[in-house]
């Protein structure tokens, strides 16, 4: 058995559901799945851990993007979601009012969209989250700053700033952030999250300052044996995703608007 | 009459005094808390000079919080999840119990000098599961005490 | 015409206090509303990530461009020099003061953390409409402080003209910037369009006379004060003026957006099958907001009835919600055009699934939060009138100023 599996079988063990708050439980449900998950496929959840925490200002060297081939995303698969609502904690939001009324209420990241080509019937699946634009218009709204792209692409909230106007979010052309609308306890110690602010993708922001590979929506797909997404710097000409970008045709959604999104979209 | 009201105001007063000094006595108790094997538990202090880090622990991580959130850097030497890390109490239990509460490090002290504490509305208030940056942070701050994203020696 | 004499709102005390005290309760529970929302999350309301303005933005932007508009009447008299306008001027610039403020209190009660406002205050991004009109508001409110003295004060007489010049200027880029909030929104294609700014600037015509009528009428007539025909008649074609105005934008924006097929699909649900949203638009908007009060004023009969006009203005005030409602909620109600020419099937975060509209009914602590905000408005005009000099004593037709086009005709040929 694997590192990770045992730490997480071993943490789940020492406690007992009996005296545990309820937002810990949802962390003992999640650890439970997780930990079986990571007996049925050892592996899984390993990140390739790096040395160091990041000591240097991130530069404008890198610019972080996603290739996400929607030939080879699956119906009906939702790898990518589970895995970021994992990685982000998202999972442990609690449910508040209807269940009709949560869907729309709830923070999500990342989604699942399947769409079908008025004129020829063809029907693509893809995954969407924040396109990490270069001229980001949540960034352009935002009357304090909280909303802005470091310097490395990665467009992202600034809790401490954010008052929770939700400007950025009425001005996102992908409809990318949420609206924290409920009380939360029991915060990842890696992703914080407090009523009333907004949030949306990072590309994994905690995994970039460790120096790690990838991200979970990515590496969560290539588990499921799909690789329909890339990660990478679109800086570097000789990374992974510069090359499969220059090798087949891909797009922006949205093109129109010319945002240069970090976020490319091949057989849209 | 007039002396009614004196009385009344004695108690008063001893009331109010008895109440700061359970206070008082609880801050001092945990105040005092850290982590055994953490790195806090090394040193003579924390990473600065006890009083400095009284006065001046929330100028040091609002100047952090920025470089972090916005310039990616997380190697600093002042951290909120250092505090946590290092500072953390478990229950009967094992189960870390949530730093803000009025009981515990940084919710006593807050509560004695009544100075709202809202870091933790956002921020993790436990050490937490497992995730890339909390092991990591473990790793590089050399936690392996008790924190539960990381196992207990035995459990390796 | 005699020289016009300002004087102390003096009705009954009791009166005055349980009116005070009405206003006060819709404060409060507008304060409760305000702690229960804030306490709990913004779940409880009707709000959700994909209408995530919602009852508390049509409040306080109705009060918004209501304020400037009411600022209107005050500019007349100031810098178009029509000596009739003048008594209202001090009304007119009270009104924008109070409802500006009651409408920035429902904006800023309604933010997921209204407690960092001072983050506002300290932060800006100047790319931002909204950092912009920060600075917009704050100025309006001083330069309408500024312009009262000059009104009211022997020896603001000099500036006042300049001041009022500024006043007007200024209030016209606000209500630009209000509209812009939404006209610079390329995500969504019932925004993205450059006229919402001057068309909020001709809604705020409207709805800032509408309200500013009603107040006038109400304070005079609590305490009999006259408001004589020639004024009423002068009020009352303004009015049918400025709703004409509005309806001519509301028109071409709607005409600009059928004309481009990429905002077909808008249209026809927002004028065909939009629902709430439809309903609003042609019964709300247009017909008891707009054609209703203009039959009624341009009525020969009717219109020389003062209850008439009082229902009018009540109509323009009702299809102003109504238009706020449509423009800021149906707007964000519509789904997003993610991806032109495709139909999504199957979505984890309703993109409007088959063309779905977002779903968002309001739920009563935000309607009582922005009901809250037009009571701190009027609250603050019932104080204003009581303490300081705000109101002309009469405005019957000896006392106001004559009418320019008229001085030629025989006086009171055509009673109003």
């Amino acid at each position: 058995m694997n590192e990770n599996a045992t730490r997480i079988a071993s943490t789940s063990d020492e406690t007992p559901a009996s005296t545990v708050d309820a937002g810990r439980r949802g962390f003992i449900g999640t650890a439970a799945g997780l930990s079986a998950a990571a007996l049925v496929a050892p592996g899984v959840f390993l990140h390739s851990v790096a040395a160091a925490p990041r000591s240097e200002p991130v530069t404008d060297s890198v610019r972080w993007g996603l290739l996400i081939d929607t030939a080879k995303c699956a119906d009906g698969c939702s790898a990518c979601v589970d895995a970021c609502d994992r990685e982000n904690g998202l999972d442990l939001q609690e449910p508040h009012g209807s269940e009709s009324k949560w869907e729309h209420q709830k923070a999500v990241w990342i989604r699942k969209i399947k769409l079908q080509d008025n004129q020829t019937g063809r029907i693509t699946q893809l995954p969407l989250m924040c396109q990490h634009c270069e001229h980001p218009p949540c960034v352009d709204v935002c009357p304090t700053g909280a909303s802005f792209k470091r310097a490395d692409g990665i467009v992202m909230v600034d809790r401490h700033l954010c008052i929770g106007c939700r400007y950025c979010m009425m001005a996102c052309p992908y409809k990318a952030r949420s609206f924290i609308h409920q009380p939360t306890t029991g915060q990842l110690t890696a992703v914080p999250r407090g009523k009333g602010c907004v949030e949306s993708c990072n590309l994994c922001v905690h995994r970039r300052d460790h120096g790690e590979e990838s991200t979970a929506c990515v590496d969560a797909c290539a588990q499921e044996g799909h690789g329909a997404i890339v990660f990478g710097d679109l800086k570097d000409p000789d990374s992974a995703i510069s090359q499969r970008l220059r090798e087949i045709p891909s797009r922006q959604i949205r093109e129109d608007l010319v945002l240069n999104t970090g976020v490319r979209y091949a057989g849209v | 009459m007039v002396k009614a009201v004196v009385r009344a105001g004695l108690l008063t007063l001893g009331l109010v005094w008895v109440a700061l000094a359970a206070d008082t006595a609880l801050a001092d108790e945990v105040k005092r808390y850290v982590v055994e094997g953490s790195p806090a538990a090394e040193r003579e202090s924390c990473v600065e000079p006890t009083e400095t880090m009284r006065r001046m622990h929330m100028e040091f991580i609002k100047h952090q919080r920025i470089s972090t959130v916005h310039e990616g850097i997380r190697g600093t030497k002042y951290s909120l999840t250092g505090c946590v890390d290092c500072h953390i109490s478990y229950d009967e239990n094992r189960n870390p119990r949530p730093i803000d509460q009025p009981d515990q490090f940084c919710g006593a002290c807050h509560n004695y000098a009544a100075v709202d504490l809202n870091c933790f509305d956002c921020h993790a208030s436990v050490p937490n599961r497992p995730g890339a940056d909390a092991e990591a942070a473990h790793r590089a701050a050399g936690v392996v005490g008790r924190v539960a994203s990381t196992p207990p020696q035995g459990g390796r | 015409m005699k020289r016009v004499v300002y004087r102390e709102w003096r009705i009954p005390p009791e009166r005055y206090w349980s009116l005070l005290g009405f206003l006060a309760a819709l404060i409060g529970i507008a304060a409760l509303s305000f702690g229960y929302m804030e306490h709990e999350g913004h779940w409880v309301s009707g709000m959700n990530n994909s209408v995530v303005w919602g009852m508390p933005h049509v409040f306080a932007v109705f009060l918004i461009i209501a304020a400037s508009g009411a600022l209107n009447i005050a500019s007349i008299g100031t810098v178009f020099k029509k000596p009739i306008y003048k008594p209202l001027g001090r009304l007119s610039g009270l009104l924008a003061v109070a409802m500006l403020m009651g409408g920035l209190l429902v904006l800023v009660m309604d933010l997921g953390r209204p407690e960092r406002l001072i983050v506002a205050m300290t932060n800006y991004n100047f790319s931002s409409i909204f950092a912009w009109n920060i600075f917009l508001y704050t100025g309006f409110m001083a330069i309408v402080i500024a312009y009262l003295w000059s009104m009211a004060d022997r020896q603001g007489g000099p500036f006042n003209y300049p001041i009022g010049i500024l006043a007007l200027v200024w209030r016209l880029a606000l209500t630009t910037g209000t509209g812009s909030i939404f006209g610079f929104l390329v995500a969504r294609q019932a925004y993205d369009a450059a006229i919402l700014g001057p068309m909020f600037v001709a809604l705020s015509f409207a709805y800032g006379l509408a309200v500013f009528m009603l107040v006038l009428m109400f304070g005079f007539e609590e305490e009999g004060r006259p408001i004589g025909p020639r004024m009423m008649r002068r009020l009352r074609n303004l009015l049918a003026l400025f709703i004409g105005i509005a309806l001519y934008f509301t028109l071409i924006y709607h005409l600009t957006n059928l004309y481009m097929a990429k905002n077909d699909s808008l249209e026809h649900w927002l004028l065909l099958s939009g629902g709430i949203y439809t309903f609003l638009f042609w019964v709300g908007w247009i017909l008891v907001g707009s054609l209703a009060p203009m039959w009624i004023l341009y009525h020969p009969v009717l219109s020389q009835k003062r209850e008439w006009i009082i229902g009018a203005c009540a109509l323009v005030i009702v299809g102003g919600f109504s238009a706020m409602y449509v423009i800021i909620i149906g707007s964000q109600a519509f789904p997003m055009a993610l991806f032109p020419g495709h139909t999504i099937l199957e979505s984890g975060f309703a993109d409007g699934v088959n063309g779905a509209a977002a779903p968002y009914w309001p739920t009563i602590p935000e309607i009582l939060l922005g009901v809250g905000g037009v009571a701190v408005a009027l609250l603050i005009t019932a104080v204003g009138v009581r303490v300081l000099q705000f109101m002309p004593e009469s405005l019957a037709d000896d006392v106001v100023a004559p009418d320019e086009e008229t001085l030629d005709a025989a006086p009171f040929a055509k009673p109003a």
